[in-house]
């Protein structure tokens, strides 16, 4: 891996060794490893195996409007390690129809929200994951907010209430 | 069966509770609307008399699409809306905010400009530590500690006045540098707080430290140990007063926290008392960072260099200088802006109340094509079920004001 | 209601009052004592609440005007301060608390966000409480500093003594308050399901033909 930070040559370098060719990258001085979908799971349970204890995020990024991308969305784990204050990032990308990853529940209690968050706000649906409901929106709502093709101001939903006025409230 | 209400459907109880005889066991809705919950959060307790059994906490009664704003806002106007996450210290949201944004544009700041920016980052801190504990004062009944740490956030406000003209929604960095120096005032403002903060900070602490009904009514309650804090992802004195030692300003320094000395404050009891100790000591320490930075604050330009085309230059070298000039009309009109790159990055800074961080995808375009805000509120209120569990009803009002969940910050 | 008496007065059927008799409307002094002491129900949700709180502390002290009593429960109060954005989903949640205070009540919409979305013009915040609440006074700003709500609270108290009743028939007419623009007059619930409202179907085939 010739773009990692020297820290970090020995994770991926365990990395590769199990799972095969992982892209990885380097920018500001972050280290980044892409990890096709079959291999998630593992991949970050050995992460998580070499000492990255925290999990500090889980989020998605819709490429829909992005010049060059080639799958519609990119999941981001974010990895801390409490021991050696390293850090790298995960990403997974999927595409519609039915975008699925496997949830990672089971590895850190902290992707429990994470998860149902991106399942509200981006539409993933996360395998395996014991409670998956909306978070921010309400039950009711019908769409995905924060993909790219639902607009800002919404298609009318907060407009939809009873109207309260004076003699009858 | 999922269980349908008005709000929204609950998911199917518990099957180990279930086999139990359950007859007894009511449900409170410690409602979106309730003094103790600040601002909007949602607990659906089932409890036995007054002990809780099982919690299910909803939240999103706040939720104001911050991260699809931050798509269509340029970097230079969305600390706008930083500002209105965490609001009890939106100083240093504008911080964290601004810290990404030039981790992802690659820009190095001037000394003076870093200095100032931590020096009012921990004068957000104290502020957001006042209204924290001076919270869990007030749910627990102690009304004068609140009067005073209020007090205390209002001399901060005339601080944060005189620097920028807001009281608290102050938009106050912008990318490469500030939008408003130090002036005199202001520093005589900064060092006449620093030599009266200790003083109220020692009446507060007389007032419940060593105080039998509130020391009663927080240790032992809520108890976060070492291993559920990393596992749950908490950061900020939450985690710290369970003993997870992990503080990005010394873990990985930004700013100008490496030229200062000061401590990292933990405690190992991981309970609601540990973590309004780890809150008051904390406050301490920020005041001798505050003091430090203060008599050393490098002289110089507060903003990046005209050369790099990212801070808007001073009005004497728009009129004096032709690098000035054009600068100021390249930054000013809208299709010119500045060179963002295509990339993805991940700044985060040690805000008061954990590890706040942005995850900022550019286009090249002047706004970021994605804004992601990673919440420290978000994994605490997360963790509230586990440790409410067995304790009564006053206990949950300790536990949330405790945790200090800012509603904004958690549903943006 | 003013209080400026003469040794002696007269009345019209040439009553002499002595000087701890005052003569009013029961209206006038029904108001007079509602106004001087309105109990809040601060709805506070966001950014605005702080400063809220900023009001009710020792520094701007919202006591002096009366208004010390911050009982969350509304069915104690009669002054509801809205303070903060709104967002669909804490909507029914405004609405049922408005409906369970009794009357007479007001409401003050503090802050940009809750007099008119405010910043936030996206897809969860409500664009102005005064579409489905009514408000009796605005307070702009974002935040409005705590001048800026005790001036609303004491205009309030204006608007209050001017037109208060003491049977609260100031309130029994819909004239007063002008709906502003609400699409549908609907249940919430399944409205918000897009796919099963006809106003937000038409307006969607509408925006695929425009695009």
């Amino acid at each position: 891996m010739p773009h990692a930070l020297p820290a970090l040559n020995d994770v991926l370098a365990s990395v590769t060794a199990r799972f095969g060719g992982l892209e990885s990258s380097e920018f500001r001085g972050e280290t980044r490893v892409v990890v096709p979908e079959p291999q998630s799971l593992e991949v970050l349970a050995l992460l998580k195996e070499l000492g990255f204890d925290m999990l500090v995020d889980v989020t998605c990024v819709d490429y829909l409007e992005y010049r060059g991308a080639k799958q519609r969305y990119g999941l981001v784990y974010l990895l801390a390690s409490t021991t050696t204050n390293q850090r790298i990032t995960v990403r997974v990308f999927v595409d519609d129809p039915d975008p699925t990853v496997r949830s990672v529940v089971p590895l850190w209690r902290a992707a429990n929200w994470l998860e149902r968050e991106v399942w509200d706000l981006f539409g993933i649906h996360f395998a395996g994951h014991p409670d998956l409901r909306r978070l921010v929106m309400p039950e009711a709502f019908a769409a995905h907010p924060l993909r790219k093709d639902y607009p800002l101001q919404g298609r009318g939903e907060r407009h939809n209430f009873p109207v309260i006025t004076r003699d009858h409230s | 069966m999922p269980i349908a209400t008005e709000y929204g459907s609950l998911p199917p109880p518990d099957t180990a509770t279930e086999s139990r005889s359950e007859d007894y066991l009511w449900t409170l809705n410690f409602g979106p609307q309730h003094p103790a919950t600040h601002t909007t959060l949602r607990l659906v307790l089932k409890l036995d008399g007054e002990r809780v059994v099982d919690a299910l906490p909803e939240m999103g009664y706040l939720h104001s699409g911050f991260e699809k704003i931050g798509e269509h806002l340029t970097f230079n106007q969305y600390v706008t809306v930083t500002d209105r996450m965490n609001y009890i210290s939106p100083m240093a949201n504008n911080v964290a905010w601004h810290h990404a944004v030039e981790k992802l544009l690659g820009i190095e700041l001037t000394p003076r400009c870093r200095t100032i920016r931590t020096i009012i980052a921990e004068l957000a801190r104290i502020s957001d530590h006042l209204l924290s504990n001076g919270a869990v004062g007030l749910d627990t009944g102690a009304f004068t500690f609140f009067l005073y740490a209020f007090y205390q956030r209002e001399v901060i406000y005339d601080i944060f006045e005189t620097l920028c003209g807001a009281r608290f929604t102050t938009s106050w960095t912008r990318v490469g540098g500030v939008s408003h120096d130090f002036t005199p005032l202001v520093v005589e403002k900064i060092r006449t707080f620093v030599k009266t903060f200790p003083k109220t900070l020692e009446d507060m602490e007389r007032l419940l430290t060593r105080n039998r009904i509130f020391v009663d009514r927080t240790k032992g309650v809520g108890v976060l140990s070492k291993a559920e804090a990393i596992d749950g992802g908490a950061t900020g004195p939450v985690a710290r007063a369970s003993g997870v030692t992990r503080d990005l300003r010394k873990d990985e320094p930004y700013l100008a926290y490496a030229d200062f000395d000061f401590q990292v404050c933990c405690a190992s009891a991981g309970d609601c008392y540990a973590r309004y100790m780890v809150r008051m000591a904390e406050m301490r320490e920020s005041l001798k960072i505050v003091a430090q930075a203060l008599e050393n604050i490098p002289a110089g330009m507060v903003n990046v260099g005209i050369d790099q085309r990212m801070a808007l230059p001073t009005k004497q070298q728009v009129y004096s200088t032709i690098e000035g000039t054009i600068s100021h009309f390249e930054l000013s009109m809208s299709n010119r802006g500045f060179e963002v790159p295509c990339g993805e990055c991940y700044g985060a800074t040690e805000a008061p109340n954990g590890e706040l961080g942005f995850y900022l995808v550019g286009d090249g375009g002047e706004a970021a094509y994605r804004a992601r805000c990673r919440p420290p509120s978000l994994l605490h209120f997360a963790l509230v079920p586990q440790l409410i569990r067995g304790h009564t009803l006053s206990d949950v009002v300790a536990v949330l004001g405790s945790l200090n969940i800012i509603a904004a910050e958690l549903d943006r | 209601m003013a209080l400026n008496l003469p040794a002696k007065r007269v009345l019209s059927g040439n009553v002499e009052l002595p000087e701890n008799v005052v003569v009013s409307r029961l209206d006038e002094l029904a108001s007079w004592c509602r106004k001087n002491s309105l109990w809040p129900m601060p709805f506070a949700t966001a950014c605005c609440g702080i400063e809220l709180m900023a009001t009710g502390a020792a520094k701007h002290d919202l006591a002096r005007f009366g208004a010390e009593v911050f009982r969350f429960s509304p069915r104690q109060c009669d002054l509801m301060i809205v303070a903060g954005r709104v967002v669909m989903k804490m909507l029914p949640v405004l609405q049922r608390i408005w409906q369970q205070m009794h009357e007479p009540k007001w409401c003050i919409s503090m802050g940009a966000c809750a007099s008119t979305g405010g910043v936030f013009d996206t897809y969860s915040v409500v664009q102005g409480i005064d579409r489905f609440i009514p408000v009796d006074m605005y307070v702009p700003g974002c935040p409005p500093r705590p001048e800026q709500l005790i001036q609303a609270i004491i205009d309030l108290q204006d608007k209050i003594q001017a037109e208060g009743t003491v049977t609260g028939r100031e309130f029994d007419t819909s004239q007063r308050q002008l709906r502003k623009r609400a699409l549908v007059e609907a249940n919430a619930l399944h409205v918000l399901d897009a796919a099963r409202n006809p106003v937000v179907q038409r307006e969607l085939s509408a925006s695929v033909h425009r695009s």
